[in-house]
């Protein structure tokens, strides 16, 4: 087996040395290059140690050595995600912020995919990745599945993510929201995300647990989603093998059907599913306490998995899409409203009988903050689906105020929350090195959501109004330069609240280190195992 | 009929059925009798002590033990 790897690895390095010369675009030549670069080095690696006795691994304890590695990639791209964030915002307000030097490469057009990617998938996702391994094995009382597999999960996804950050910045992007990576980085993606449905379902399939916990349900419904949604809306044909260029399989309406179905249900099975696993072990965890009611879970679950799907069409109200399906996904939106909030209020209620930990435990108080902004966020969405008021909204900042109402709040409150949890139990610490850090974090991190989300609803209804105003002829009264003009102090406290949130991001890194440097070890007896009853 | 016909009058009728009533199977199963003490173990099963390891091939850990 390992002497197959040489020639296979020495075929791959040849052919990306080829595709590296060959291609037609930079970002391809450049995949190609870093390719090329990673398969030879892998195959130097090979060729050192053939000959020499490798020590048998120790399969006996769980498999944390990618969750740990999945924790720092989170912080790293988290606060990498955050800093892009901010210098938008600066560049919305300060238009001289895109360079000339930097046109084509880090003006606003090329960094704002460069962000929303950064913040979802390579921060979330690293999120994601890290508390299901984590979660199914101590759910399941099972190494993870398939040896080194996490692992090329876990570098895998990387390589994903440093392909479609530097595509993005030469330009190579076939131009739909969250799937803007080319052909071949969709395949990379699809390669590495089947590898890690046959390990989480292999570790589930091994367990040692007769009962499938819930956190377990929820992260599996994302992992096949997903890896569904990813497909269908990515099927195209590349102009050229030697180049990165694709025509979409799909034209005209379907193509933007297909689109926003992915689109809103990347928002619905990872940004709420798997983040929904997430709360289902990590907040009862920390409480200390059971979920409220298992029963409302279970039904949490079937409820949002058959009404989700049915949500896209209405990115899509006054298009091209005809008014059945553009209702139809406007109906479902509003019914969504309830399994959402059956959700919110069965994690919140855990805390009943212990509210008084929200006062003495800033981690419990990060993800109480998360479940309010998860209510919040999911209340105004199916407002904002309503055709009514998404002729207002729609194009305007308040959706921007909308996605980072959830986003900043629910997802990463609840990442940072888990990321407090997950770093003493992983480095093998009594706790986090500052309880007073976790605390500046939560309101650094609040009182930022509160300033971007305020700042989007005045600037998003201001613009709306705007431009629909008419006067007596009939006449539209505002140029689209003039509502520009009119955002700017608002854009300005974007910023700030942008600014606070990434300073709480800065803490939690300091915090993070300190506690594997720092903190006291944790005694050999386990102490974090208090019975619930 | 065209293929888009056919597929359409299927999904309004059938599937739509077929979805709603496995729907209302989930719900109703979650609600049978005998259920709530299961579901006590399952809500229970992080908490039950934490192996620093896992279990070894032929050792089954009971919910809620």
């Amino acid at each position: 087996m390992d002497y197959m790897k040489i020639p296979l690895l020495g075929l791959v390095t040849l052919l990306a040395a080829i595709a590296a010369d060959w291609g037609r675009d930079p970002a391809y030549s450049l995949h190609a290059a870093m390719v090329m670069l990673i398969a030879g080095g892998l195959l130097l690696r090979e060729l050192r140690r053939t000959g020499s006795p490798r020590p048998a691994p120790d399969l006996s304890g769980y498999m944390d050595g990618p969750v740990r590695a999945g924790v720092i990639a989170t912080a790293f791209w988290g606060v990498m995600g955050f800093l892009v964030g901010v210098f938008i915002a600066l560049q919305l307000a300060f238009p001289t912020l895109n360079f000339d030097w930097s046109e084509g490469l880090a003006n606003f057009g090329r960094l704002r995919p460069l962000h929303t990617s950064a913040v979802i998938f390579a921060f979330g996702g690293n999120a994601l990745i890290a508390t299901s391994f984590y979660v199914v094995q101590r759910t399941s009382a099972a190494r993870l599945w398939g040896g080194n597999t996490a692992w090329f999960v876990f570098w895998g996804y990387q390589l994903f993510i440093v392909f479609a950050a530097t595509g993005y910045l030469l330009g190579s992007t076939q131009s739909k929201e969250y799937a803007e990576p080319e052909w071949y980085v969709d395949i990379w993606l699809t390669v590495v995300w089947l590898a890690y449905l046959a390990v989480y379902l292999g570790t589930i399939l091994k367990r040692r647990e007769r009962h499938i916990y819930v956190a377990n349900w929820f992260f599996l419904a994302f992992i096949v989603t997903v890896a569904m949604l990813h497909v269908v809306n990515n099927l195209s044909i590349p102009v050229s093998i030697w180049g990165s260029k694709s025509v979409q399989l799909f034209a005209g309406v379907q193509d933007a059907m297909t689109q926003w179905w992915y689109g809103h249900n990347a928002v619905g099975f990872f940004l709420t599913a798997g983040f929904l696993g997430m709360m289902y072990y990590f907040v009862p965890k920390q409480a200390g306490r059971p979920v409220y009611s298992y029963k409302l879970s279970i039904i949490h679950f079937w409820a949002l998995i058959f009404l989700y799907i049915w949500a896209g069409p209405h990115h899509l109200h006054y298009t091209a899409l005809p008014d059945w399906a553009s209702t139809l996904g406007m109906v479902f939106s509003v019914i969504l409203w309830m399994p959402s909030w059956g959700g919110m209020i069965n994690g919140l209620m855990t805390l009943e009988g212990a509210w008084d930990k929200i006062r003495t435990d800033p981690i419990i108080r990060m993800f109480v903050a998360s479940l309010a902004f998860y209510g919040m966020s999911t209340f105004e969405g199916p407002v904002m689906s309503i055709r009514a008021v998404n002729s207002l909204s729609h194009y305007t900042d308040w959706t921007i105020g909308h996605v980072h109402s959830g986003a900043l709040g629910w997802n990463g409150l609840i990442t940072f929350g888990c990321l407090y949890f997950l770093t003493p139990k992983l480095w093998g610490r009594e706790r986090m090195y500052s309880s007073a850090a976790i605390n500046w974090h939560f309101w650094l991190a609040t009182i930022g959501i509160v300033l971007y989300a305020a700042a989007m609803w005045v600037t998003g209804i201001m613009e709306g109004l705007m431009w629909r105003e008419v006067d007596d002829q009939g006449f539209l009264v505002n140029s689209f330069a003039d509502t520009v003009a009119a955002k700017f102090p608002m854009y300005v406290i974007r910023a700030l609240g942008g600014g606070l949130y990434l300073a709480g991001a800065l803490i939690m890194v300091w915090n993070m280190w300190m506690t594997v440097r720092r903190a006291p070890a944790r005694s050999i007896a386990p102490t974090d195992t208090i019975a619930a009853e | 009929m065209d293929t888009y016909s056919i597929l359409r009058q299927i999904a309004d009728s059938w599937v739509l059925l077929m979805m709603f009533g496995f729907f209302l199977g989930c719900i109703l199963w979650a609600f049978r009798p005998g259920s709530r003490p299961l579901h006590d173990d399952a809500a229970r099963l992080i908490f039950s002590p934490e192996p620093e390891q896992p279990l070894q091939r032929g050792a089954k850990r009971e919910a809620g033990q």
